[in-house]
């Protein structure tokens, strides 16, 4: 499939058009029961368990509105700078699809809670870039199809389709782009931070799970190219099912290659909804629509309108919690780091990991290597994110401490934490089970450098003779013959002291 | 006896089952052996439900019988308009497209009848998805009018007013979006209320038009009505756009209205109804009630609310509007019928197949013209200039009700027509609906109670009393008054 698709060099395309950028990304509310009924939201389940007559629009049902959502699309709307509508409503948006109960999707149109906002996006090398929001507004979410028996798991050519309906009703956030011109080359980069923003803004204001693995952050980035030469806004695709910050920069990046070639050989982008296919980091056309789509969009008659006082709201606003620029701003000055430091720290997605360890105990200084050098090497070598793995930041700060208190050496202190790591329990039970101890016995310290020195005899005498230096080599030997449960600082001190 | 159980007020039944004279299980059983003589004609019911029917009799005489305060109307049947759920008991709301349907929970209202130990006789006829004024359109046949056979009872709620004229209900309950409870009170000469929009919740009311649809209470006289209305309404959290707020206090008014004073009251002529295209016999009717409630008390004058002009067509944009997303779940994918699912076909031919099969030409209509009035480009034309319209109608209303405590016209322009005379005329069925519907879009009470025969015909006539918002106790004073002024006007023979 790939291969029939013709691309355009990148430094090419950058070279002659602008990239236009417009992301829309859903968010599903961690709420603990559906936008418009009483069923558990809650991920997966047996199928059809989370589900009542109006989660499944049966005749008669009605929807009515849970406040915790409202709530936290109006916190969303503040955290994101938006102005909150005093009065808005729902509305319903028509089309069929078996995965949609009603065939409407109870949604916002042209009243959205929140709108007119903006994100500070922080880029790799540090840059800001300002991206506003048009809105961010309320809606349902749709069932789930399993298309069985078709090559390529969509409905087209499927012997037969299930339907779960646990999802539907589960309430969602969606929040738009402004387009996003003038980003250039970065685009593709601009659009992962944007995505990235969001993610950690929507995670300190804990409303929502943003697992994109799980879908309960979803993103469609639309991406249009403007020649250069004429400035013409160009025509866009919307590309779906972009499931990883790292697809949202390759779907963006793949779209700009492609649609250039388009462009190059004298074809037209067509307006059209894309398919991003992970495997393959390209993209594919969805379903070809034979005409426009006409949602019929008009007011929910089955729900009342929104009216969120301007006491509620400025309420709301006083339970947003430090923001994650603000956070950042306050470490930096606190821990006095760098522009750069800081960057790599957040870049390595290190810094919420390095905040929570100090907050168990540890202090930054010690906290940082741990996560930056040590744990760093670790997600690299199984290929996951820092935060992945399976070490909390009070562990970490548990190392520090018996580090501190000299029950562990450096060396048994990476011994513990690879325990931790390799679901051996907490650092401690991983002390007991592997018997990290450091050997603060004198005289089994003694004994063992008198073994040493007699093992090297040049050794010893060059020490004797006031070569210190050389005393490195009787230490590392001690170490070794204590499997590093010795405090290198004492052996070497009873090192010097015997050949004084 | 059983005679005389058939002929009996809800109030006399509860009354006698209460102190024991009677059971219920013999009222129910009075009630159903009537209609089986005579539903075969009428042609009200499209469900009998004998064994849930004598279940909760039993539950209710043992109450009585251990001495227990039973609720006002336990014991007494009730014919329940198709369009309300009722658990594991068919749900059709008079559509092919529901077939077989057994719904896995009770409305509100189904759920209210029960608890106050009503016992519902089974499910009544109606206009498919109860669009229509004659009941013609239900998929399941027509349901005749017991005055005449030949004609209509009315719609959409056809099949609860005919059931309470043939004597097989004492009470009944309807759903009016544009006068489908008034209208078919009206030719039926039973008497039907549409309460205060959100006065009674819509869940599980299977959904026509959401902003428009009202549940209330039928009844052959305005004190059962009363007595209906305060079990079904109050507050609902499963409906938003239920009312949270002290239920009118109904059936108090209805006792005093029986007092036959109305000295004082207030009550404005609606001069918009009246004229062309208004049967002379419904005129005469009206003006002879007017008469009559002069004589009681009341300073009767004329008013003007010319938006009510627009309320026609107003109304028949937001309905058919409304139908067109409500009707979009029955696509054969959950429930109901299914139609071409023979492994060939595509999920979009099954779900065309199906509503192809399923729905009848009037909801067809509404849902065409529905969507074509939503769809883009079009929406402030038609939906958009609608709902300005319903604005204006609801300031006419309020202009009104600074002068007048109540507002009167005749129910509907004529009396019961034949069965076919209007089913190939969309336009004069919709007419059916002139005086009615501006209360639907307003939001405001409004109520059917007959004013005897007409001269022309001999057939019932309705008289339509319309009060303010939240003031339903206003409209049942001043038709219980009536009622007792009136007198009786006789019955069908069946």
């Amino acid at each position: 499939m790939t291969s029939l698709v013709e691309l355009m060099d990148y430094d090419e395309v950058v070279e002659k058009y602008d990239p236009v950028l417009g992301l829309e990304v859903h968010v599903e509310l961690h709420t603990n029961t559906k936008m418009f009924c009483g069923c558990a939201n809650e991920f997966g389940g047996e199928p059809n368990t989370h589900t009542c007559p109006t989660c499944l629009g049966l005749p008669g049902s009605l929807p009515v509105v849970n406040a915790k959502a409202v709530e936290s699309a109006i916190r969303i709307g503040l955290a994101l700078n938006c102005e909150i509508a005093e009065w808005c409503r729902f509305a319903r948006k028509n089309y069929f699809y078996p995965d949609m109960p009603k065939n409407f999707q109870t949604s916002q149109y042209d009243e959205p809670i929140a709108f007119n906002g903006w994100l500070d996006v922080t880029l790799d090398d540090g840059e800001v870039i300002r991206v506003e929001i048009e809105r961010a507004h309320m809606e349902e979410d749709t069932g789930k199809s399993l298309h069985v028996g078709g090559a390529t798991g969509r409905i087209h050519g499927a012997e037969h389709s299930l339907l779960d309906y646990n999802r539907a009703g589960v309430p969602l956030i969606e929040i738009v782009t402004k387009m996003i011109p003038g980003t250039g080359r970065r685009a593709p980069e601009v659009a992962r931070a944007y995505v990235t923003a969001l993610r950690d803004l929507l995670k300190a204001l804990d409303v929502s799970d943003v697992r994109m693995d799980q879908g309960s952050l979803r993103c469609d980035a639309n991406v249009s190219l403007s020649p250069k030469a004429t400035g013409a806004l160009g025509t866009r695709t919307e590309t779906k099912n972009v499931n990883s910050l790292r697809s949202v920069e390759r779907a963006v990046r793949f779209e700009m290659t492609r649609q250039a070639a388009v462009l190059e050989s004298g074809g037209e982008v067509v307006q059209e909804t894309r398919h991003f296919d992970e495997s393959s980091g390209s993209t594919s056309p969805g379903r070809k629509k034979e005409t426009a789509e006409d949602y019929r969009y008009f007011p929910e008659p089955d729900l009342v309108p929104i009216a969120p006082s301007r006491e509620w709201v400025e309420e709301l606003r006083g339970t947003l919690p430090e923001l994650p620029w603000e956070r950042r701003a306050r470490i930096q000055k606190d821990w006095n780091l760098t522009d750069e430091v800081l960057r790599d720290l957040v870049n390595a997605g290190a810094l919420d990991l390095i905040i929570a360890t100090v907050e168990a105990g540890a202090k930054p200084d010690e906290a940082r290597p741990w996560w930056v050098s040590y744990l760093a090497q670790q997600a690299n070598t199984r290929g996951v994110e820092l935060s992945a793995l399976p070490i909390t930041p009070a562990d970490v700060a548990r190392v520090i401490e018996l580090v501190n208190t000299g029950a562990l050496t450096n060396k048994l202190a990476r011994e513990a934490v690879n325990g931790v790591l390799e679901g051996e329990g907490t650092p401690d039970e991983v002390v007991e089970k592997r018997g990290l101890k450091v050997v603060s016995d004198d005289s089994a310290l003694e004994k063992a450098v008198d073994e040493a020195l007699a093992a090297q005899p040049d050794v010893a005498q060059k020490i004797r003779d006031g070569k210190v230096q050389a005393a490195g080599a009787i230490v590392g030997a001690v170490m070794k013959a204590t499997k590093g449960q010795a405090d290198a600082a004492r052996v070497r001190e009873i090192v010097l002291a015997r050949c004084s | 006896m059983t005679n005389d159980l058939i002929h009996a007020t809800a109030a006399e039944l509860a009354a006698k089952i209460h102190s024991g004279e009677v059971t219920s299980v013999e009222v129910t059983q009075a009630h159903l052996d009537r209609i089986a003589e005579t539903d075969g004609k009428v042609n009200a019911f499209l469900h009998v439900d004998t064994q849930g029917a004598l279940a909760q009799a039993r539950r209710v005489d043992e109450a009585v019988k251990a001495g227990e305060q039973v609720s006002p109307l336990a014991g007494v049947p009730l014919a329940l308009k198709d369009v309300m759920t009722t658990e594991g008991v068919p749900t059709t709301v008079g559509s092919k497209i529901l077939e077989g349907w057994l719904p896995p929970y009770d409305a509100t209202v189904t759920r209210k009848l029960k608890e106050a130990g009503v016992v519902i006789l089974g499910k009544t006829n109606m206009d498919e998805f109860a669009m229509g004024s004659s009941t013609e359109n239900s998929a399941y046949g027509p349901t005749h009018n017991p005055w005449d056979l030949d004609r209509i009872p009315g719609g959409s709620g056809g099949g609860s007013s005919a059931a309470l004229a043939a004597l097989q209900a004492p009470l009944a309950i309807g759903t009016d979006t544009g006068g489908s409870i008034r209208q078919p009170g009206a030719v039926t000469g039973t008497v039907g209320v549409k309460p205060t929009y959100g006065g009674v919740s819509r869940y599980g009311l299977v959904a026509f038009s959401s902003s428009l649809d009202q549940a209330g209470p039928c009844a052959r006289t305005v004190l059962d009505a009363a007595l209906l209305h305060e079990v079904i309404a109050g507050y609902d959290h499963m409906d938003s756009t239920s009312i949270n707020a002290p239920v009118p206090p109904v059936v108090a008014a209805a006792r005093e209205g029986l007092s036959g004073d109305l000295s004082g009251l207030r009550i404005g002529v609606v001069t918009q109804f009246s004229g062309e295209g208004y049967q002379q016999g419904v005129l005469r009717s009206f003006e002879a009630a007017v008469s009559q409630l002069k004589e009681l008390g009341a300073e009767i004058a004329d008013v003007s609310c010319p938006s009510f002009d627009y309320a026609l067509p107003a109304y028949y944009l937001i309905a058919p509007s409304e139908c067109s997303s409500n009707l979009a779940r029955f696509d054969a994918m959950r429930y109901g019928l299914r139609v071409g699912d023979d492994g060939t076909r595509s999920t979009e031919e099954v779900m065309s197949l199906t509503r192809e099969a399923g729905f009848g030409p009037e909801v067809k209509r509404r849902i065409m013209i529905g969507t074509y009035a939503l769809s883009s480009g079009y929406y402030d034309a038609y939906y958009g200039s609608a709902q300005k319209v319903r604005t204006l109608i609801t300031q006419d209303f309020a202009k009104a009700f600074e002068n007048f405590d109540v507002l009167i016209s005749p129910t509907t322009p004529t009396t019961a027509f034949k069965i076919g005379e209007r089913a190939n005329d969309p336009m004069a069925m919709y007419k059916a609906d002139l005086c009615t519907i501006p209360a639907n879009l307003a939001g405001t009470p409004a109520m059917s109670v007959p004013s005897g025969l007409s001269d022309e015909d001999g057939l019932p006539v309705g008289l339509q009393i319309m009060a303010p918002a939240l003031q339903d106790h206003r409209m049942y004073r001043v038709a219980a008054a009536y009622e007792a002024a009136r007198g009786a006007f006789g019955g069908p023979s069946l």
